[in-house]
């Protein structure tokens, strides 16, 4: 709580070191959840402290590195012994927990419930339970309002958080001020009018014949019951909707976006950059992943490549043992190069265009093989790290 | 490779696949190739990012479908005009300014009432196949973990809502979305451990939560085989360091990156033909699946988009 804005980190190791919370986001299928997941390691061994990973969806092999499996909500500690085969002793602690969003939503109504009869009344709710267990939105809330949760107990020096796979990869910034304003609308206000005096003012009538009729009576009936029972909670609700949103603008809180070069995904990722520096949110790293070397964008070997490919069978003679044969791989190696090169140098133009935004920018390069394991994850983190 | 030979006979096609796997590649390239057999053909776009119109060089579109290419119109789903048609044509109330309420009232009812949000999106696209305005309406659908969620709906609705003008209108649409000459899913994925994970996940849930039948699994940028077997041996001759300065000087620069690079596309290859056999093996038998090859582009295009649909082409044997 300097009167001076610090200097900008410079490395992934100086921004984590400044901040309470890491928020990474971005496009799908991009290693977003393992990259969390390999930064909150590198955290845990290179600079102490309790730091926890809380992801949404790890694959099955990610989550056996981490201790992860057939755990729910609750934060569980990552044995020291994890670190083992990876020849590292964390100086902190690691945790981790996985978002349960049913279960989630199932402990904010326990906390918010103004009695016992209110409370089991909305955790029967169809409605309810459809809200909190099928559909999406819901997950975009629940996992914000699940950090705030974490964060205010105040039990970690460092929180990774590894966002939902959004429809819209803003849903979740968005999700705690929808609630609030959900909760505070007037159609709210009127559609539990008439359940509780019978009478439909002149305001809400076309409301009704509309509603009515759409999805008829015993639906909306349905609908009032829910919201007369949520709206016992109404003030602890927005109020901690609004909570949540602060701490994602809070300078404590920073962004992480995590993307490939591959053309979709950068373009969500540009999206994303955009939008995070319009609503002043911090957006402290970008870490992109499977980057191509950059020996393929190299002039002089793209010429070199070609002429080999051209002159492929002199080059061949005497060569090796199989000159014909020799002659197909030489061909077959320059044109892979030449291929490869385009895709490079596509990729290199859309980094170019993504580094301005960010305090740091970090490339990652294709792994030989898929990471599963905690020696995989501090070999990640490592890279990302500094 | 077995194909598919009904894909293209259906009337609605939902294309779905885990994030950045090419899903609206795939949507763009199949869209393209029924125009190419003469079909009239809607794709739509779920999300308003105009990701499919861009594949076709097209400025974007938007709810009111516009032809972007020789028989392919655009849209973009937008729920709120969704809600203005459904009410007009099916329940004959005009949208008009004395239900002053009524962008407020469908922001409350499409939180409130789960699924309102869904099925507007859905039943837009069934309803163009009920209307027969098209041959085949392609639909670049949302990520496969929300796939399901909207097309379960329908159904989630219906079994809510017991009376009133929705339950009826969710009628129609289950039997368009359940009739597997009509509807069918195409899930799309890379070679890569997440995604094919994901894919076998999505096939099981669509299976068990919806009424929706697969239609293919398209595996996209499958990588080609650089080296037989006897191409590798003469290869790691080559890298042999005195056979390796030899080439160099032949060729007149270091031939080391180039090595490196086809070294590289080996690995890459490899580490992807595991997870296309894990993926090939875990799929139920019968389901085709279709190999779309990596495109080494410098941009994605109309011409991208048509390279794609001849590729889906020879796929389904056509």
């Amino acid at each position: 709580m300097t009167a001076q804005a610090p200097a900008r980190a410079r490395t992934v190791a100086q921004l984590l070191a400044a901040k309470d919370i890491v928020i990474a986001c971005g496009p799908g299928g991009v290693g977003k959840t393992t990259t969390a997941a390999a930064l909150a390691a590198t955290a845990a061994v290179e600079q102490g402290g309790r730091v926890l990973v809380l992801t949404v969806d790890p694959a099955r092999r990610l989550a056996d590195a981490l201790g992860l499996k057939g755990i729910g909500n609750d934060e569980v500690r990552i044995p020291d012994d994890a670190f083992g085969p990876a020849a590292a002793r964390p100086r902190g602690e690691l945790w981790a927990a996985m978002l349960d969003t049913k279960q989630s939503w199932d402990d904010l109504i326990r906390a918010h419930a103004p009695d016992p009869q209110t409370r089991e009344q909305i955790l029967a709710n169809p409605l309810y339970q459809n809200i909190s267990g099928r559909f999406v939105q819901s997950h975009d809330y629940i996992a914000m309002e699940r950090l705030y949760e974490i964060h205010s107990e105040g039990k970690y020096d460092l929180i990774v958080v590894d966002t939902p796979p959004t429809r819209n990869a803003l849903d979740f910034l968005d999700a705690p001020q929808r609630m609030a304003d959900f909760f505070s609308s007037r159609l709210l206000r009127w559609l539990i009018v008439p359940y509780r005096s019978r009478l439909v003012n002149m305001a809400s009538r076309p409301f009704y014949q509309v509603a009515d009729r759409i999805l008829g009576t015993q639906f909306l009936a349905d609908i009032s019951e829910f919201f007369i029972l949520f709206q016992s909670m109404y003030s602890g609700f927005v109020e901690r909707a609004e909570a949540v949103t602060r701490l994602l603008s809070d300078r404590r809180t920073t962004f992480m976006i995590v993307s490939t070069l591959e053309a979709t995904p950068v373009r969500e990722a540009e999206f994303f950059s955009a939008e995070l520096t319009a609503r002043k949110l911090h957006l402290g790293a970008i870490v992109l992943n499977k980057v191509l070397p950059e020996y393929l964008r190299d002039a002089k070997t793209d010429k070199l490549a070609q002429s080999m490919e051209a002159r492929a069978a002199e080059l061949a003679d005497g060569l090796t043992e199989d000159p014909a044969v020799a002659e197909r791989v030489i061909g077959e190696v320059a044109q892979s190069f030449l291929n490869f090169g385009v895709v490079a140098r596509r990729e290199a133009e859309q980094q170019a265009e993504l580094s301005g935004a960010p305090d740091v920018l970090v490339t990652v390069p294709f792994f030989d093989a898929d990471i599963y394991d905690m020696a995989g994850l501090l070999k990640l983190g490592a890279l990302v790290w500094d | 490779m077995s194909g598919a030979p009904d894909l293209l006979d259906l009337k609605l096609v939902f294309v779905t696949g885990k994030g950045g796997v090419g899903k609206t590649t795939v949507a763009a390239g199949l869209a393209q190739l029924a125009a190419e057999q003469g079909k009239r053909v809607l794709v739509c776009e779920t999300d308003a990012k105009g990701d499919v119109t861009a594949l076709f060089e097209a400025p974007p579109t938007d709810f009111t479908p516009r032809e972007i290419a020789p028989g392919i119109w655009s849209m973009s789903m937008d729920t709120e005009a969704s809600l203005r048609e459904y009410l007009k044509l099916q329940l004959r109330i005009p949208v008009v300014g004395r239900i002053g309420p009524l962008a407020k009232a469908f922001d409350f009812v499409a939180t409130a009432a789960p699924g309102v949000r869904e099925i507007l999106t859905v039943g837009k696209f069934a309803w163009e196949v009920k209307e027969r305005h098209y041959d085949l309406v392609v639909v670049d659908a949302p990520a496969s973990g929300h796939i399901v969620g909207q097309l379960a709906a329908p159904q989630a609705i219906n079994d809510l809502v017991k009376v009133g003008l929705i339950r009826s209108q969710t009628e129609w649409m289950l039997e368009i979305l359940s009739d597997q000459r009509q509807t069918g899913l195409v899930a799309v994925c890379t070679p890569e451990e997440m995604p094919v994970n994901e894919t076998l996940e999505l096939v099981t849930r669509v299976r068990e939560e919806t009424t929706v039948r697969m239609s293919a699994v398209v595996v996209n940028r499958v990588l080609p085989e650089l080296f037989s077997q006897r191409d590798e041996e003469i290869f790691e001759q080559m890298r042999e360091p005195a056979t390796e300065q030899v080439l160099s000087e032949r060729a007149g620069g270091a031939v080391t990156p180039v090595l490196d690079a086809a070294r590289l596309a080996v690995t890459l290859r490899r580490t992807r033909s595991t997870h296309l056999q894990r993926l090939q093996a875990g799929l139920p038998e019968g389901l085709p699946v279709l190999l779309l090859p990596y495109l080494f582009a410098r941009s994605f295009g109309a011409r991208t988009t048509r390279q794609v649909a001849r590729a889906l082409g020879e796929e389904l044997g056509l």
